[in-house]
């Protein structure tokens, strides 16, 4: 297929993932006491990219970005909000999925990416449940297919209208011959627990399940006479604040906008860099260290709100991964380096930790939880460069453990003084940021000895030199001044002279080593199943069942199995 | 219900599809027929369950057979299932099963989108007898009222006939369809009818009489496009189901024809020359013709939104999966494929309303309602001729299709009957001149009451030039039980 880029709308050269309530077009979030509304009104000509048109509540990447925005400002900004409602503003449809025509048009790539954030969404809604008592209950007031229910399976509680037509599907094997893009599948099977006949009845099911029924197979909670709606969900609304463990009271913080500058080949936030050295297809993310210490107290924080300098770090770094994964196609590997100083990054995270029982420390650990799993699931080769000056320390060694190659370099470079590379360990390490198989990074990279930095010493707090962090195992290379330049130049040219397409699997195979979760199934059959799924002429062919989708023409298949 | 236990239905119910030999689906309508008696008296015209009423009853489907007339009561009705006679060597006229012979059983990878065509069809049959279950209470005559009962049964024989195909050819979904077909009510809350036309109420008798002009002429081309079915006893159900609907919109047609030809006729004898004067010509006991012009934008207007959005996936699939074809669709000539053909669509394209050329196969909708207009500009110039006759300054005229949609490509826009495209307050200023306003409403209420002598006619509606069944003026249509 030949993939011809689609024009983004109103003059856009990319696509940004900086939004705020003023400039939703689809979403209407309305904040009342302890219960929000987030009503999903999709305005049809509000399109990411020209040519197709948001019909019946279905959505694009644009759509997702402003749902994605509400849920974190409602983590932050109203942190005394303990339900949604996530609804639908429009008559007899709840949400029709993922906007076909705009699928159809797409590129690989931007499928590839649309889905993969797509999915991060709907897992940050069920994050917000189980680490924040952010609990949200779905109203299907009409249909919701395919997306549309895969958005309601992220939810606690999913309410049904029972009017005779209101009804939960997933048609997309029916109707178009691939398969559900956001964990559809792993939750009706993982998640509800749906028999897998039914569940093989329900997926080859065009119109779908409504009714009692839907409740018999476990695919709604509950069906609710239209009469009785409002008062069913303000009983369940009510059920579920009780149980929230969210603060009764407590003023938000405001996200307020980032500060970031773009110029043609970098991108400067307040606390890192991004550079982009297109010839060799590299970006460069450097992080920077606190500027000066944590805080005194909780309270001290939240007066400090979005610069506090762990959550302005976070969303900087959460827009340029965002940044580079949906427009800088070209890059192959990305590189992590810091500066700063190893000490005050240590007392933030001890900062936190003193006070993870706070709303907000919570909230941004939790933060730095997603947007680490984030970076494990980008298709880039990842990087740690740790050098002289550099603070990977507690949390930002994450990224150190995130990256395919590590490397470190041992002792003084010639003609710069700047501190030796150090890498410090802190408690943060071993538990508080799981990655998607639900596993600490260190976990994750010893495997065949889960105990060996559990046992006896952990390191922890030691600025560690390196050579003890090789020997420890927790770089891939330390090298000396003679052979870093060199080394490191060898190996991303190798790196970029490979197959993108191999290395993405390489990648995405060794990175996930150990056990599964719903989570880490869900994006490794995306990747295997739906990905391959999309790529086919059954699919994406001229007679493919995309491309022929609208026209009232039948798709005709390739019928051998593979 | 104890009547109804041992009532042997292969005698009972006039068939001509051999339910006697058919134990399964005999089985299936004996267990669905209780359900149907009971909201045949629930839903069902309020107040006439046991008045004789002088009804056509269909026991075949020749000529000498499908209007057999006697006094009965209504739930004694035999609702038959007739199909038109099955064609020989009937070939599949359209879509991409063009001239392969037409089935006999439901193909299984169209069976849900069959399914989906049989009940949304079905669905509009018992919808209208809930809306229409008050008006017996204010018939402005016997006639009117024999016929308005003569519409309900045949609708109730309509819902039969669908029930039939969904418990012969669909199984268990079917029988699962069939039994909510008879628990959706129209305009209630929580169990409404599928389609928003089918849950207005059906007020007053004006309101009757636009409904079986407009909305059963729909159904007439629903039924036209589904009569063109490969499904062959779709096809054959459908068709004789039109011979029944050919009558609906009589009463429809003629029902508004006498009314206007009443108010003229008032208005020559009070010498009021211009029919604008609304409240002069009310005072005469008669629906003054802007009044009977707003309604008809309404009603026209709600009939528009039932074919869907003109450019519709769900259709275009219909049409090439052979299950839905056009208007007379075998006249057409064409390769009935339509696969690389256009068809002019009315669009809003940037703010104006434009033709634009779509793929016919995608315009089906449009095509249908474009059949459907041009039907309904045929009965409106036999009103107009009507009005010419008597010689009152009046035309009727059909809207715009931008005016007053709630569906399709003019639902975000307000526009004029004229199709003027206006603002929100240009709208709201006018939209009292050209839809029925609450007075409107209440005036047309205020004459409906009931006449029940025989030969006998309310002052707004002129009496028939023939009655039914050939009979007299003075026919008691309906004995109202004592
Ligand atoms: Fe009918
Ligand atoms: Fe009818």
């Amino acid at each position: 297929m030949a993939e011809a880029e689609r024009k983004l709308n109103n003059g856009n050269s990319r696509i940004d993932f900086q939004t705020d309530p003023s400039k939703y077009r689809h979403w209407k979030l309305a904040v009342d006491g302890e219960v929000a509304t987030l009503l999903m009104d999709v305005d049809e000509k509000g399109t990411l990219f020209e040519g197709y048109e948001l019909k019946l509540n279905s959505y694009d990447l644009g759509v997702d970005i402003e749902l994605a925005d509400a849920i974190e400002r409602l983590r932050f900004e109203h942190p005394q909000v303990k339900v949604i409602l996530l609804r639908s503003g429009k008559p007899r449809v709840f949400c029709a999925g993922a906007n076909i025509r705009m699928l159809a048009g797409a590129t690989h790539a931007h499928k590839v990416n649309f889905c993969k954030f797509t999915n991060e969404t709907r897992n940050g809604i069920e994050d917000a449940s189980e680490v924040s008592g952010l609990f949200t209950i779905c109203v299907i007031n009409g249909t919701a297919a395919g997306g549309g229910y895969e958005l309601a399976l992220a939810t606690d509680h999913i309410m049904l209208v029972d009017d005779g037509s209101s009804a939960v599907s997933l048609p997309e094997l029916p109707l178009l011959a691939v398969l559900p893009g956001t964990g559809g599948l792993t939750r009706v099977t993982d998640k509800r627990k749906v028999r897998r006949d039914r569940a093989d009845v329900f997926c080859t099911t065009e119109e779908g399940i409504k009714g009692r029924r839907a409740v018999d197979w476990r695919l709604v909670d509950e069906v609710v006479p239209s009469s009785r709606l409002e008062e069913a969900v303000a009983k369940r609304a009510r059920e579920f604040t009780a149980r929230s463990s969210r603060p009764a009271a407590g003023k938000g913080i405001a996200l307020t906008p980032l500060k970031r500058e773009r110029s043609a080949d970098a991108v400067e936030y307040s606390t890192l860099s991004v550079e982009f050295e297109r010839a060799s297809r590299r970006a460069t993310i450097t992080l920077r260290g606190p500027e000066a210490p944590p805080p005194a107290s909780a309270e001290a924080m939240v007066d400090a709100g979005a610069q506090f300098w762990p959550l302005r770090l976070v969303r900087e770094l959460d827009d340029a991964i965002l940044d580079i994964r949906a427009n800088e196609f070209d890059t192959a590997a990305i590189i992590f380096k810091s500066s700063g100083d190893p000490a005050q990054v240590l007392a933030y995270d001890q900062f936190l930790e003193a006070n993870k029982k706070h709303w907000l420390a919570r909230e941004i650990r939790a933060f730095w939880k997603r947007v680490l799993k984030r970076v494990d699931l980008t298709s880039r080769s990842l990087v740690a460069l740790v050098e002289l000056g550099s603070c990977f320390a507690g949390t930002l060694a994450e990224l150190v453990f995130a990256s395919d190659r590590s490397y470190m370099l041992i002792g003084q470079r010639d003609g710069d003084n700047k501190p030796p590379a150090s890498l410090v360990l802190a408690e943060v390490n071993f538990g508080a940021y799981p990655m998607p198989n639900g596993l600490s990074r260190l976990a994750s990279r010893f495997l065949a000895d889960a105990g060996a930095l559990e046992k006896a010493n952990r390191p922890i707090g030691e600025m560690l030199e390196a050579e003890t962090a090789e020997n420890l195992g927790l770089v891939t290379f330390a090298l000396d001044d003679i052979d870093w330049e060199d080394e490191i130049r060898v190996f991303l040219e190798e790196r970029a002279s490979f197959s993108s397409d191999a290395l993405t699997g390489l990648e995405a195979n060794l990175r996930f080593g150990g056990p599964e979760t719903m989570e880490s199934k869900i994006f490794a059959r995306l990747s295997a199943w739906q990905n391959w799924i999309f790529q086919r002429a059954n699919a994406v062919g001229e007679e493919g069942a995309l491309k022929r989708y609208g026209t009232g023409q039948k798709p005709a298949f390739d019928t051998r199995r593979v | 219900m104890s009547e109804i236990v041992n009532v042997d239905y292969s005698t009972t119910i006039p068939n001509n599809v051999n339910l006697t030999e058919d134990r399964q689906v005999l089985r299936a309508l004996e267990r669905w027929h209780p359900g149907y008696i009971d909201w045949w008296r629930t839903m069902g015209p309020d107040g006439f369950q046991e008045a004789l009423v002088y009804l056509r009853t269909a026991v075949s489907v020749d000529p000498k057979g499908w209007a057999k007339f006697d006094y009965i009561k209504m739930p004694q009705y035999r609702w038959g299932i007739l199909l038109a006679p099955q064609e020989e060597d009937r070939k599949i006229p359209f879509g991409r099963h063009y001239g392969e012979p037409a089935w006999q059983e439901v193909p299984g990878e169209y069976r849900a989108m069959l399914r989906r065509l049989v009940v949304i069809q079905g669905d509009t049959e018992p919808a209208s007898v809930e809306q229409q279950r008050h008006l017996g209470k204010t018939a402005p005559s016997l006639y009117d009222m024999r016929n308005v009962f003569q519409v309900n049964v045949e609708e109730g024989r309509h819902l039969w006939a669908m029930v039939y195909i969904l418990q012969k050819y669909f199984g268990r979904d079917g029988r699962e369809e069939a039994e909510q077909l008879l628990q959706r009510r129209s305009g209630d809350a929580d169990k409404p009818r599928m389609l928003g036309a089918f849950n207005e109420a059906t007020p007053d008798w004006l309101s009757f009489h636009m409904f079986t002009f407009f909305t059963d002429r729909d159904g007439k081309m629903q039924l036209e496009s589904l009569a063109q079915s490969g499904f062959d006893p779709l096809s054959r159900t459908c068709r004789f189901m039109l011979t029944e609907e050919a009558h609906h919109m009589f009463v429809g047609e003629t029902g508004i024809g006498r009314t206007i030809q009443r108010t003229c006729e008032a208005m020559k004898a009070a010498g009021i020359e211009d029919p604008s004067e609304i409240n002069k010509v009310r005072d005469l006991g008669v629906i003054d013709l802007p009044t009977i012009q707003k309604k008809l934008h309404l009603h026209y207007s709600l009939s528009l939104d039932l074919f869907g959005s003109e450019v519709s996936t769900n259709a275009a699939n219909a049409f090439n999966a052979s299950l839905k074809g056009r208007f007379q669709e075998t006249k057409i000539e064409d390769d009935h494929k339509l696969e690389s053909s256009t068809y002019p669509v009315l669009k809003l394209v940037d703010g104006e309303i434009k033709r634009v050329d779509e793929p016919a196969l995608t315009a089906i909708n449009m095509r249908l309602r474009d059949d459907y207009t041009a039907d309904c500009q045929r009965g409106l110039d036999r009103w107009n001729k009507i009005i010419d006759r008597v010689g009152v300054a009046f035309r009727f005229q059909l809207p715009h299709v931008a005016f007053h949609r709630q569906i399709g490509e003019f639902k975000e826009v307000d526009a004029a009957p004229s199709g003027e495209l206006l603002d929100e307050a240009a709208w709201n200023s006018q939209k009292e001149k050209w839809l029925p306003s609450k007075d409107d409403g209440d005036f047309i209420q205020s004459l409906m009451r009931q006449v029940v002598e025989p030969g006998k006619f309310a002052t707004w509606i002129a009496p028939p030039r023939v009655g039914i069944d050939n009979k007299p003026g003075d026919f008691e249509y309906v004995k109202l039980a004592a």
